[in-house]
């Protein structure tokens, strides 16, 4: 499935500046997998021990991913993948 | 002190890996994620000499400029803050609470518009002036649209409003009327809040609660202070207050830590016993479970102003509540009305939803026999009544009768003499 990433402005330095990202990837696991291949630098500042950090937010479709299953979360062809920081509100 | 020795914001950390970083708009460590914090230098502080500089200070928050993430004190008109806190012992009775048990009610609804949220408000704009933004903007359940429409049409910035669109039409209504730009969005309060979190990258707003959020935050600690003030400089043993995203929540501990560190009152800091709706309680769910982390919910509440499922301060809320021997309950929202409902007919105080969830959660703590006697309690009303008439509505009667004697004889009941 080709999706897009979007990565949040705080981490746009670990990617040339690029704030939307294209890859492969049939889960959210599997796309952000792509992600951190080509800029592997992005995998410590999202994920820890191989679940997202605490205060980090994924959203599919505007959906957060722990309202479905989480990194395992299936994608669909052209879906966009949403990173955000979770330490805005309230 | 000096202005030499003035308190002054130092720089911003994260709360999770220390990372410092400059005093800009910023709200997120780049390296973990973690929510940024303000840090103060207090080297040189003399306890004596601040004292009497707060209470020759103003009659509102710039009174603890101090310390808040501000240089000075600004000139914005609507100051909020020296809220009446108000000892409730018709309402420690209807409890019935030992009779040595004090209950307070700090009653900020008092404030420019009606929520604890001017205060957060004051603070935010005042370093956006400082910061040099000409638009400010925030996501918001209702009060805080209302106090960032006001306060920004007080000192003349532009701003923009989000809210959920099914938000109750007090609130609407009571943020329009200052001129702002409102956008209803078609979601809940969590979606609002992603969307300004994405729209704070494309535009160069203030937005209170995102990208000026560690400035923002810091605006609760007022009422710590003013807690501690209004008891003759003690502390209480416990304190209630709702959570919604934890900000407040954890915000009036700081306050209390910081001015126990700075040796501005001695003691213990009190338990903390968090307040959330059934229909949405993360924070309670994650408590009960033992989590050290929240898992987000969809809200069903009538109490809207706390129907955040993903609250931002949630871990620190918990954690919170277990290292003060306090707790985190959750309370249905028939429990909410009568909450309300209570709270005004004993101590004359018409709270919104979010205080009715604060009282009913008191009440809880009260039936399983939690308050120990002589503990004086402090219990934090968020917000005004009139602004969520819908609860309300039911529950009562309205005796109408014909402008004579006969009639009202005939169809008004006598009144019960009234206990206590």
């Amino acid at each position: 499935m080709a999706v897009t990433v979007k990565i949040p402005a705080q981490l746009r330095a670990m990617t040339g500046g690029e704030g939307v990202l294209e890859v492969e990837g049939t889960t959210v696991r599997e796309a952000l997998e792509a992600v951190f291949s080509a800029h592997d630098g992005l995998r410590e500042r999202i994920t820890e021990g191989g679940d997202l950090r605490r205060f980090v937010n994924v959203y599919v479709g505007g959906e957060d991913i722990r309202f479905g299953a989480g990194l395992e979360t299936a994608l669909t062809d052209g879906a966009e993948v949403t990173i955000l920081p979770a330490v805005a509100g309230g | 002190m000096s202005s030499e020795q003035r308190t002054a914001l130092q720089s911003l950390r994260c709360k999770e890996c220390a990372t410092e970083y400059p005093t800009e708009a910023l709200y997120v460590c780049e390296q973990c994620f973690g929510p940024l914090e303000a840090c103060y230098d207090f080297s040189g502080f003399d306890p004596s000499e601040a004292k009497r500089k707060i209470q020759a200070g103003s009659n509102g928050i710039w009174r603890y400029s101090d310390f808040l993430p501000i240089s000075g004190r600004p000139d914005s008109p609507l100051e909020p803050g020296l809220t009446p806190l108000i000892r409730a012992d018709r309402l420690a009775a209807a409890l019935d609470l030992p009779p040595d048990c004090e209950i307070w009610i700090k009653n900020d609804a008092a404030n420019p518009t009606h929520s604890f949220k001017d205060r957060v408000v004051a603070v935010a704009l005042a370093r956006a002036r400082e910061l040099g933004f000409s638009t400010v903007a925030c996501a918001s359940t209702g009060n805080l649209a209302n106090s960032v429409a006001a306060n920004a049409a007080a000192v003349g910035l532009e701003s923009f409003v989000f809210v959920p669109s099914d938000l109750e039409e007090q609130k609407l209504l009571a943020t329009a009327i200052y001129g702002t730009t409102l956008v209803g969005v078609k979601g809940t309060y969590d979606d609002v809040n992603r969307l300004c979190t994405e729209l704070a990258e494309e535009q160069n707003w203030a937005f209170v609660n995102v990208n000026l959020r560690p400035y923002y935050a810091e605006g609760s600690k007022t009422l710590a202070y003013e807690t501690v003030e209004q008891l003759g400089w003690t502390l209480p043993d416990r304190v209630v207050c709702p959570i919604a995203s934890g900000s407040l929540f954890t915000k009036i501990s700081r306050g209390f830590s910081e001015w126990l560190e700075l040796g501005l009152v001695s003691g213990e800091l009190p338990r903390f016993n968090g307040a959330q709706a059934a229909g949405c309680a993360p924070v309670a769910i994650a408590y009960a479970e033992g989590w050290d982390y929240c898992r987000p919910v969809k809200p069903d509440t009538i109490a809207k102003s706390l129907a955040i499922g993903t609250p931002a301060d949630g871990p620190y809320a918990l954690d919170l509540a277990r290292r003060s021997n306090g707790g985190i309950d959750s309370v249905s929202d028939d429990q909410i009305r009568a909450g309300i409902r209570l709270l005004a007919e004993t101590t004359g105080i018409f709270t919104e939803t979010a205080g009715g969830v604060t009282v009913a959660v008191l009440r809880e703590l009260a039936e399983r026999g939690e308050i120990g006697p002589g503990e004086r309690v402090v219990v934090y009303i968020t917000g005004e009544g009139l602004k969520t008439l819908d609860a309300a509505r039911e529950g009562f009667e309205i005796h109408e009768i014909e402008p004579n004697l006969a009639s009202f004889a005939d169809r008004v009941p006598a009144r019960v003499a009234i206990a206590n």
